[in-house]
């Protein structure tokens, strides 16, 4: 009997200890990171495979990719280009601003890369309604006087610029998700990972804009 | 204390200025300048490499000091360097298909 009270005691113990590590050890930042890398990845060949198939139709349409892409606004997406650069800086201050434990100026760089995501969208959402109200858009009126090569240029035009929208709109999700997180104390100066998980989706997301800026926009 | 001395120097190595990154913009900034201007002038078939050896060079720094590889223990250089040769593989062989097919 009184063997059997020690042993209940004892896994007591034990419960409280797994309770205490639950609670204050059981963080693994490093591995953290690395899901979120591995994710990135497949991010990369997922555009990677839409870079390809942009690739081996300009092998093919050389010609029909320059006269299409002339019809593309090169001063929207250079303001874009700056849009997205200045707003991926931002996201990196932001975490320095974090470490220095200064959460009202790390909200404030959010704040503004949360501003420059929206900026990028209104600025898209311009740029499509207009070739939309040109006749431009799959199976459009203007598409039916085009080359084979033109049709395939704005194909790919807005599926890979549309896909790379609903990335940006899916990083300001993310990263307001972290900005409520930072504001009620979850995410600190000394436990940041998340913002920093946040940071590297919306770098890749930049990076890919990077490509598909010269790719498209500046072709003469 | 041996755990809290070690993060400490972690978070060191590992914390920089604002300087670094706005510098780092600045020159993401005027590499954009770069190719916008150059993709104006004609150089034939060069215009190509040219706009993808830029962004490449943008990427660098964006992967480097924005998203902190530089800075990171080496295995996040092995990821990427896996991951590039996966991509371009695909590319080498995409490409020997579409050359050597007879249209």
């Amino acid at each position: 009997m009184s063997q059997n009270s020690e042993v209940v005691v004892h896994q007591e113990h034990v419960h409280e200890a797994h309770a205490h590590v639950g609670e204050h050890v059981h963080r693994d930042d490093m591995g953290s990171k690395m899901g979120m890398w591995l994710f990135l990845f497949t991010e990369v060949l997922l555009f990677g495979g839409m870079f390809i198939l942009y690739a081996s139709y300009r092998f093919i349409y050389s010609d029909a990719y320059k006269v299409a892409a002339a019809e593309l606004d090169t001063y929207i997406g250079t303001i874009n280009t700056i849009i997205l650069l200045a707003s991926s800086c931002a996201v990196v201050l932001g975490i320095v601003a974090l470490q220095r434990k200064n959460k009202g100026l790390c909200l404030g760089f959010l704040w503004f890369t949360q501003a420059c995501g929206a900026a990028f969208m209104v600025n898209k959402y311009f740029e499509w309604t207009h070739k939309i109200h040109l006749g431009i858009y799959p199976k459009g009126p203007a598409l039916a006087d085009m080359s084979e090569g033109e049709v395939v240029f704005f194909g790919l035009y807005y599926v890979m610029t549309g896909l790379h929208g609903l990335h940006i709109i899916v990083g300001m999700i993310f990263i307001g998700t972290i900005m409520v997180m930072i504001q009620k104390n979850k995410i600190t100066h000394d436990n940041y990972q998340k913002l920093e998980n946040a940071g590297l989706y919306w770098h890749l997301v930049d990076v890919i804009w990077i490509f598909l800026f010269p790719l498209f926009y500046l072709i003469h | 204390m041996d755990i809290d001395t070690h993060k400490a120097e972690e978070h060191e190595a590992h914390a920089h200025g604002y300087g670094i990154y706005v510098l780092v913009f600045f020159g993401l900034l005027a590499l954009t300048a770069v190719t916008v201007s150059v993709a104006g002038i004609n150089l034939g078939s060069l215009t190509l490499t040219v706009a993808l050896v830029i962004a490449t060079i943008k990427t660098c720094l964006v992967a480097n000091y924005f998203m902190h590889v530089k800075f990171d223990t080496p295995i996040f250089k092995v990821f990427i360097a896996v991951c590039i040769v996966i991509f371009a593989t695909m590319i080498g062989l995409t490409f020997f298909d579409l050359i050597f097919r007879t249209p």
